[in-house]
């Protein structure tokens, strides 16, 4: 079994809702594509090289202020369940988790983590450096990659090229390797039926959106997860700001959504909040999709300042340990053992009753 | 993945769906797309790279017969460009070198650009040249204050401006 206290908070310090505007950003996140120039790309490289380039980064990493305490999680000596844990904390992809469509994690693919900051070793690039905060903030989440980038950057030669930039495995990921993602929460413009025109919108402006998981994913929850297109012709502030000036826009309409909302159907919304309510805080099974849609209806009353009974935090926690392959490793379960929907809807209810106490 | 539609052909694009509050991506094929009335042209930066590897084989076809196939091939990891079209993955970063110009042309197609604008790297060992830091201070304001400016943040380029002023 993974020992997940290794970390200081779990790697879950990004969902304590402290950031910027946490009622509507669940979590920003930003990574970095890089390779080292002295090997050959994921696609190609056999396991011995891939061992070497595990022990070059962890070696550059213990000498790093930023990592050099970090946790190394090896996904080849990780069992499924394990490896599905730090998936859904948002620690690593499904492809260095082996639970793409492949099915199997290759060899030295592995994680390093300190505190909200850390590399994917051996994925489909050499290093993916990654950092997550709670909220909107897309500043302060790059300056910690961005130094991370320096200091690793000094100790293993990175594969750049004067014209393209960072070379990556991918060329949709060439120049800068930087993805930066904003995980947002728009029940406002689904409930209006707008929120096709601002995603197709998305697409016209070089973003993109995906859901709750990163690439591949469904939308769950009302989450969307906003992210830059293209990483070449642009230096990374402008590619940050006009994600960030995008961002902000759909933050205002969401909010204009609401208003609409509020104004012409406030029964209606009252009614979706408190049936959402009241549902989780009785239910006695919960599938992830029914629970994850009505934890969007009390959200959006908690934002709507509708229903007072639940706290942000709570919800954010409901939203991981909630999960499957938390509910199993919690309860001993498999993770399609149909009892996770009986156990997640009890976890469900005691966090709401406790808030309600401690709030009524 | 395999286009929803016809479950045949591989899915090239997206179609985003809303309905019963509900959001929903359907992966379809380039002909499939099109059949339901979908122009797959203009969603450049939201489809995936097949269909521009696909686009890139036919670029070369037109620009650069293909009488030699080992002309594709990287010196240093052995990649074809055949290897490429199946996996959509470059093999090294001498590829990138071999490529040249038909790699211009995808960079093109899903960046809009070919030239990297962003951070130089400066390998380990080599000295990097910064500016004194007396011309530090004002330059890092001057580009904060751009920055804040294009991205419409008034509030933050008001600062700026003022801390600009104290300084010069």
């Amino acid at each position: 079994m993974i020992d997940l206290t290794l970390l200081p908070d779990g790697g879950l310090g990004w969902l304590d809702a402290s950031g910027p505007l946490s009622h509507l950003v669940l979590s920003t996140r930003v990574r970095l594509a890089r390779n080292l120039s002295t090997h050959t790309f994921g696609s190609r490289n056999a396991a011995p090289e891939r061992e070497t380039i595990l022990r070059d980064v962890e070696a550059a990493s213990r000498e790093s202020a930023l990592i050099g305490h970090a946790v190394c999680y090896r996904m080849d000596s990780l069992d499924v369940l394990d490896r599905q844990l730090l998936h859904e904390r948002h620690l690593v992809s499904k492809e260095l988790a082996g639970l793409d469509a492949e099915g199997r994690v290759r060899p030295a693919a592995a994680l390093l983590v300190q505190d909200r900051i850390g590399v994917m070793l051996n994925e489909e690039d050499h290093l993916r450096l990654q950092g997550m905060s709670s909220g909107f903030a897309l500043e302060a989440t790059y300056a910690q990659v961005d130094k991370l980038d320096s200091e690793l950057g000094q100790r293993l030669p990175f594969a750049f090229h004067p014209e393209f930039g960072y070379l990556t495995s991918c060329p949709t990921n060439v120049g800068t390797g930087l993805r930066a993602s904003v995980l947002i929460h728009l029940p406002g413009l689904v409930l209006t039926k707008e929120i096709s025109k601002v995603l197709q919108g998305l697409g016209q402006v070089g973003l993109t959106f995906r859901g709750l998981y990163g690439e591949g994913s469904e939308v769950v929850g009302n989450f969307f997860q906003l992210s830059n297109q293209t990483t070449l012709g642009k230096s990374e502030q402008d590619l940050l700001d006009h994600l960030g000036k995008i961002v902000r826009q759909v933050i205002e309409y969401e909010e204009q959504a609401r208003q609409v909302l509020l104004r012409d159907a406030p029964t209606i919304i009252e009614d979706k909040v408190w049936r959402a309510y009241g549902l989780l805080r009785y239910a006695r099974t919960l599938s992830f999709d029914e629970m994850m849609n009505l934890l969007s209806g009390i959200r959006l009353g908690v934002g709507l300042k509708l229903l007072g009974e639940v706290g942000l935090y709570t919800l954010n926690k409901l939203l991981v340990h909630c999960q499957p392959a938390h509910l199993a490793a919690a309860h001993g379960l498999a993770v399609d053992d149909p009892a996770l929907a009986m156990q997640r809807a009890r976890y469900v209810r005691k966090l709401l009753e406790v808030d309600a106490a401690r709030r009524g | 993945m395999k286009c929803s539609n016809c479950q045949e052909r591989e899915a090239v694009t997206e179609l985003t769906k809303v309905a019963n509050d509900q959001v929903t991506k359907i992966p379809l094929c380039e002909r499939c797309a099109s059949e339901l009335g979908l122009d797959t042209t203009l969603a450049i930066g939201k489809t995936p790279l097949a269909t521009y590897i696909a686009a890139m084989g036919q670029g070369l076809k037109d620009t650069t017969p293909l009488t030699d196939p080992g002309a594709f091939v990287c010196s240093s990891c052995g990649a074809t460009l055949q290897d490429f079209r199946e996996s959509g993955r470059l093999g090294c970063p001498d590829c990138y070198r071999t490529l040249g110009s038909p790699l211009r042309e995808l960079l093109r197609r899903l960046h809009g650009a070919t030239r990297h604008a962003g951070e130089r790297y400066h390998p380990p060992g080599t000295v990097t040249e910064l500016p004194s830091p007396e011309r530090r201070g004002p330059l890092e304001l001057r580009e904060q204050l751009r920055r804040a400016i294009e991205a419409e943040n008034f509030e933050l380029a008001a600062q700026l401006r003022d801390q600009l002023k104290d300084l010069v």
